[in-house]
């Protein structure tokens, strides 16, 4: 088993997972609460990543990070390096590719939250911030809790768009399913086999975990 | 309003400034393609009962004095500050207009404890001042020892009070309760209707009270204003609006269990009287006088609980109307009995159970209604 392949699978995932923690909560928010018209065409293209082949994404994405493209040279002239076939240009990628695992179950979870809790808020003189942090958020933990462990797990799976995005160097792009995609290329069935497993396993293990904790501890009654 | 002018003597003179301020609201907004809410009213401070059927605009109306719904047109102020006007642009968000509202379903946070609730809108206030402010109105709500529990582990009535004294502790310039009571049994109820009146005789700020019920009306209301279709039918005090109804949903929500379409038969001016017939029967009524001429359609509307019931043809009465009947079904609701007696209309009696055994009523017994001229209450047909 490659463990420089899981810690480097662990950590893009992690760092993946926390970023659109970060960037899909107001996103989420956003799609909540606006009344804007064409609403409807800005979801549609945060759900594409979920019907689009990971290839026909990471194909776009590689040409976007690349040095003809202005990311690609803005990023270039910044760090002396391109995006394409590095850790960042990854994260940037897997980002993309599980955005909506994220963003959709925040959105579901806001939508839920009652709106006289909400307009309660305001009479009492709380701001929309400070609303969201003390009522909207707090009500909305598991399908938080949900987006988070999705776009982790959904970002530990990822194959399509890392072969495109990232190449397949050790230690810098090569990840769990990389690694799993080489042993069955080398005919070494169980060696990928034992690599699977594990996958398999961490996989379970986070899902199982976010689905027991929706179902006991963030109940309020 | 004696009442009014004497807790004006026997307060503060620092708060004499507030003790006339009373809030005017002109509002219009759609909801959807056919209801407006249109509604000019002054209400000033101390209870104003909102009334009528549902859908009729009350909760609309209070969402936009709090400023959760923004009117189409109109202006809504106090005596200090402006929080609507279309024509000068004004719109006061609701985070600073200082409205306690008490939502129809309360609307606690459930994530939160009891304390955390109350103390939710003091989050401006310094924390020494915080406590001390959260502690007295705990106290006062009788419900400090729920300190630390959350909305899901108390009682309705106790959820009722935290709700009431969240809304209260801001301090408010404007009250709104929106039907807090109606989920209450009557002894809750009636502990919280007198906090609600003590708190009131201390804060003279205008509060609007919805209810279904007239016994809430009765209780807290100086004043009634009814809705009906979004715009304002009635207004008075409760005894004006609750007793002489002329409208028919008014009458419905008045308690009128007996309400008949009739025609006049017969003027007489000289008495003060009228009569009038039952439509689709033979019955006649003494009424009393009201401006109609012979032949023109109207509607009496009989409390069941005016009507009396006599086992025998009664005589020597001063009650002018004594009609034959049998009586179709008996039912006991609580501590009351319900008689439907078809006299060639079917007319709703109540009695008590002690009436009913002294009677030997059951149904196919023959009786005699008797009803007083001034229990017919005539509205007209809109």
């Amino acid at each position: 088993m490659d463990c420089q392949a899981f810690w480097l699978t662990i950590r893009l995932s992690a760092l993946v997972a926390a970023i659109l923690l970060v960037v899909g909560l107001p996103v989420a928010c956003w799609i909540t609460y606006s009344n804007w018209r064409w609403k409807f065409l800005a979801e549609a293209v945060f759900a594409l990543p979920i019907v689009l082949p990971p290839t026909v994404l990471g194909f776009y994405v590689l040409v976007a990070l690349g040095p003809h493209s202005p990311l690609g040279r803005g990023w270039e002239a910044l760090t002396g390096h391109t995006l394409a076939f590095t850790f960042e240009g990854l994260v940037v990628g897997s980002i993309l590719y599980s955005f909506p695992f994220a963003v959709q179950p925040f959105a579901a979870s806001f939508a839920t939250v009652d709106p006289r809790l909400v307009a309660a808020s305001h009479t009492l003189g709380a701001s929309r911030l400070r609303t969201f942090f003390r009522v909207t958020l707090p009500l909305s933990v598991s399908g938080v809790v949900t987006g988070v462990a999705l776009s982790f797990a959904h970002t530990m799976g990822e194959f399509g768009v890392v072969l495109m995005v990232g190449g397949n160097i050790p230690g810098v792009t090569r990840t769990v399913s990389i690694d799993i995609y080489d042993k069955v290329q080398a005919v070494n069935y169980s060696g990928a086999n034992a690599t699977a497993v594990v996958l398999l396993a961490i996989s379970f293990a986070t899902l199982s975990v976010v689905y027991g904790l929706n179902r006991r501890v963030w109940v309020w009654k | 309003m004696n009442d009014n002018s004497i807790s004006t003597a026997i307060t503060l003179p620092g708060a004499a400034a507030a003790e006339n301020g009373g809030v005017s609201v002109q509002v219009r907004r759609h909801l959807g393609k056919s209801f407006e809410l249109d509604v000019e009213a002054t209400l000033p401070a101390g209870i104003t009962i909102l009334f009528g059927p549902s859908g009729a605009g009350k909760t609309t109306l209070l969402d936009c004095m709090a400023g959760l719904v923004r009117p189409d047109a109109g202006r809504i102020a106090t005596q200090e500050k402006i929080l609507f006007d279309s024509a000068l642009g004004i719109n006061l968000s609701p985070q600073l207009r200082r409205v306690g509202y008490v939502f129809q379903d309360l609307a606690l946070f459930p994530h939160l404890t009891v304390k955390a609730n109350v103390e939710y809108g003091l989050s401006r206030v310094g924390s020494e001042q915080r406590k001390q402010r959260s502690t007295a109105i705990l106290e006062s709500f009788r419900i400090a020892h729920l300190c630390s529990r959350r909305p899901g582990m108390i009682s309705g009535g106790e959820r009722q009070r935290v709700a009431l004294a969240r809304a209260l502790v801001i301090d408010p310039a404007i009250l709104l309760l929106d039907e807090p009571l109606a989920a209450l049994d009557a002894v809750s109820k009636s502990k919280i209707v007198d906090d609600l009146r003590a708190w009131n005789q201390e804060h003279r700020v205008p509060i609007v009270y919805v209810t279904h019920s007239r016994e809430e009306v009765f209780a807290l209301g100086e004043r009634v204003m009814v809705l009906e279709n979004g715009r304002r039918v009635a207004q008075g005090t409760p005894h004006q609006v609750m007793s002489a109804p002329r409208m028919e949903t008014v009458a419905q929500l008045a308690g009128f269990e007996n309400i008949f379409d009739a025609r006049v038969t017969a003027v007489h001016e000289e008495r003060g009287t009228m009569v009038c017939q039952l439509s689709t029967s033979q019955v006649e009524m003494e009424t009393p006088l009201v401006r109609a001429e012979v032949g023109s359609a109207l509607r009496i509307g009989i409390r069941a609980g005016d009507i009396l019931l006599a086992s025998l043809p009664p005589a020597g009465l001063s009650a002018r109307n004594v009609i034959p009947g049998r009586v179709v079904s008996l039912a006991q609701r609580d501590v009351i009995v319900v008689a439907k007696v078809n006299c060639g209309v079917e007319m709703e009696v109540h009695l008590t159970l002690a009436a009913r055994d002294a009677l030997h009523l059951q149904p196919g017994r023959e009786v005699w209604l008797v009803v007083k001229t001034h229990s017919c209450h005539l509205m007209g047909i809109s």
